[in-house]
């Protein structure tokens, strides 16, 4: 009788793993802990972000330990994550402060220190390179250094949106100097904070980000953004010396993906004014809806930063901040539809344990369908 | 996993406190779905890791710990989570419910009475009953607060006109002292009576969602009805296990892959067992 989900379990959850473990060890070359790290970076960014745990070697042997799959990497660093205790909290990253690896504008031509591209896919031709199967083409003595820019002193500058500000075109979110929300420490409040929202966004899995903005671009978010800045560049991680006031300890860098994003909208202090006050509203000549023409026009901002060298994900994320700032009845305006969805192991977990036996609902279900729908379905079958 | 690589029971004591707080709270506003800061654990998110994470939370040296899913000691995710659990605490476990301190369960309520200063862990898919007629969170939440079930209520009704009955199956929301409107995770309808005025302390865990809540013992309990309407568990008459000859029970359906034969065993396991030797001695 075919049961074997309640009896025999044992054995075929041992037999599960040891056909992993052939998996994991197939083939004759070893899978080198060192090769992956160095080698497959973009993976290891990928994993970290959703993970929201900055450790590529960690990322590395997760990518090992589960036949590369990032959903699975991802769900071994979180697990992980979850042993350990948050001993310190660094203090606030600036990222006028980085060494920039990269940093590109899609809004101003000449910018204050520079364009430059750094390793980017963008402008190659994906043309699969036969000359790879061939390890010998593969090794460290073949590499072409690039021109000499690229090992120039390490580079700094201000973000583009210095200036923008200065001439107060942002409308901008007041500052908060409040401590951030953890979504990690404590579940997601609604109304999430920005702070909350933008751990949300950063952790959140990159296909579900991704086709998100996507969807957001093609009409069903509230506007489409240009890229002011997207800079990619290493961080110092600072830690407050426990013992001696003022000091400092280094703990270590950080390589982060950095985009500001940014919308023409309506000033969001005489759109309220003018949709708030129906007096207002009839003076202008208007009726329900406020008249574009009338109200200021500004920048608003949408804010992108993630883990590695992501450019895609930071770009998501920064329209996706843009859209839970704006108010409307759109989908990608809620924020329990946007925050709550993306979770990569939420997500997975949820959709997996499908396969786990639901034999004692289904019964429930089967129970309700016998007793209720007997006689409709007699009549229904008569008729045919 | 080598255990001494990791804290008894997994999860880091501030993480463990966290969640003892909450479930103090769940304890002290019976029937209210108190938010946590749920933890990642390295069981799928979904199968049970609010549940896993009470159990890790309460956890000692001392206790005896029962494990099942759908009813069964033995199926694959009852049989990993006993097996995690263990791994990372080395307490004792049992099939039986009697013997357990501990019962951490999937969709069923054993069969046998819990009895006093026993806990029994639920683990919880969705929490929210009122998202059967609300999606939002934050509308949800007003709702409990103002006691404002009306729309649930509509939807009863409106489900007993379509169909002539409640076409709830499973997961059966249930009136918690008069107060909250809970759900008593998917067990089965039949189970529902067996959380009221119960001696033994329940907990219920939401790993995704987010959210712990909790019967303190001697609760009052109701599943939710109509006068004219009254709640009905499933119809089991008529049904014998084929194991151990048990009656009003809730049962397996099996099907012979030969003979296209329908038969039934117990849902519980444990039980069975435990009847089955009882029958034997």
């Amino acid at each position: 009788m075919a049961y074997v989900a309640v009896t025999g379990g044992r054995e075929a959850v041992e037999n599960a793993a040891a056909l992993l473990e052939r998996n994991r060890t197939a083939g004759d070359s070893a899978v080198d802990l060192d090769a992956i790290q160095a080698r497959f970076g973009l993976l290891i960014d990928r994993v970290m972000s959703e993970a929201g745990f900055y450790a590529p070697r960690y990322a590395a042997l997760a990518l090992k330990q589960s036949e590369g799959s990032p959903e699975e990497a991802v769900f071994l660093l979180r697990a992980y994550r979850s042993t350990l205790a948050r001993a310190y909290k660094s203090l606030p990253l600036d990222c006028e402060d980085m060494t920039l690896h990269r940093r590109v504008s899609a809004a101003f031509k000449d910018i204050p220190g520079g364009q430059f591209l750094g390793a980017t896919y963008d402008y190659t031709h994906r043309l699969l390179d036969f000359g790879l199967m061939d390890g010998d083409m593969d090794s460290a003595k073949n590499r072409e250094e690039p021109a000499d820019k690229a090992n120039a002193a390490p580079i700094k500058a201000p973000r583009i949106s210095r200036e923008l500000r200065r001439e107060s075109l942002i409308a901008d979110n007041p500052d908060s100097n409040s401590e951030p929300y953890d979504v990690t420490m404590n579940p997601l409040p609604f109304p999430a904070e920005r702070s909350a929202r933008l751990q949300t966004l950063t952790r959140a899995d990159t296909g579900f980000l991704s086709g998100l903005a996507y969807a957001g671009l093609r009409g069903f978010g509230p506007s489409h953004p240009t890229v002011g800045e997207l800079r990619t560049g290493e961080l110092e991680v600072l830690l407050p010396h426990p013992l001696i006031e003022g000091e400092t300890i280094c703990a270590g860098g950080i390589v982060v993906t950095e985009v500001e994003s940014l919308f023409s909208e309506e000033s969001r202090e005489s759109t309220r004014e003018a949709a708030g006050d129906p007096l207002r509203r009839m003076e202008a000549g208007q009726g329900d809806r406020v008249d574009k023409s009338t109200a200021a026009l500004s920048l608003g901002m949408g804010y992108g930063i993630v883990f590695g060298r992501q450019d895609t994900k930071a770009i998501a994320m920064s329209i996706m901040d843009h859209s839970l700032q704006t108010d409307g009845d759109g989908i990608l305006q809620n924020q329990e539809f946007v925050l709550l969805h993306g979770d990569c192991l939420e997500m997975n977990g949820f959709i997996s344990h499908l396969k786990l036996p639901h034999y004692v609902t289904f019964q429930s279900k089967l129970d309700r369908v016998r007793r209720g729908g007997g006689e409709e379905r007699e009549e229904s079958g008569d008729a045919r | 996993m080598r255990g001494n690589d990791y804290n008894f029971a997994f999860l880091d004591e501030g993480s463990k406190r966290v969640i003892r707080r909450a479930l103090l709270k769940a304890v002290a506003i019976p029937g209210y779905q108190v938010p946590f800061g749920s933890r990642e654990l390295p069981i799928g998110r979904g199968w049970g890791t609010g549940g896993i994470q009470i159990t890790l939370s309460v956890i000692g040296p001392g206790d005896i710990l029962k494990v099942i899913d759908q009813g069964s000691d033995d199926s694959v995710n009852a049989l990993s989570i006993r097996n995690f659990v263990k791994t990372c605490t080395d307490v004792e476990t049992t099939t039986d419910s009697g013997a357990a301190s501990i019962i951490q369960s999937r969709h069923r309520v054993p069969e046998a009475p819990l009895k006093a200063g026993q806990i029994m862990v639920l683990q919880v898919p969705g929490p929210e009953p009122l998202r059967l007629v609300e999606p939002l969170e934050s509308v949800t939440r007003v709702m409990h607060a103002e006691m404002d079930y009306s729309p649930m209520w509509l939807a009863l009704y409106e489900s007993i006109v379509r169909t002539g009955d409640i076409e709830l199956g499973a997961d059966y929301p249930v009136m918690v002292e008069g107060r909250y409107m809970m759900l008593p995770s998917p067990i089965p309808r039949f189970d529902n009576p067996k959380l009221n005025m119960s001696p033994a302390l329940f907990l219920f865990g939401a790993g995704r969602e987010k959210k712990i809540y909790a019967l303190p013992p001697y609760s009052r309990v109701e599943s939710i009805a109509f006068d004219d309407h009254p709640f009905k568990p499933e119809d089991v008459s008529g049904r014998v296990c084929r194991l151990c000859g048990a009656e009003n029970v809730y049962f397996d359906e099996l099907f012979d892959s030969e003979t296209g034969e329908r038969m039934f065993q117990c849902s519980d396991s444990g039980y069975c067992e435990k009847r089955r030797e009882g029958a034997a001695r």
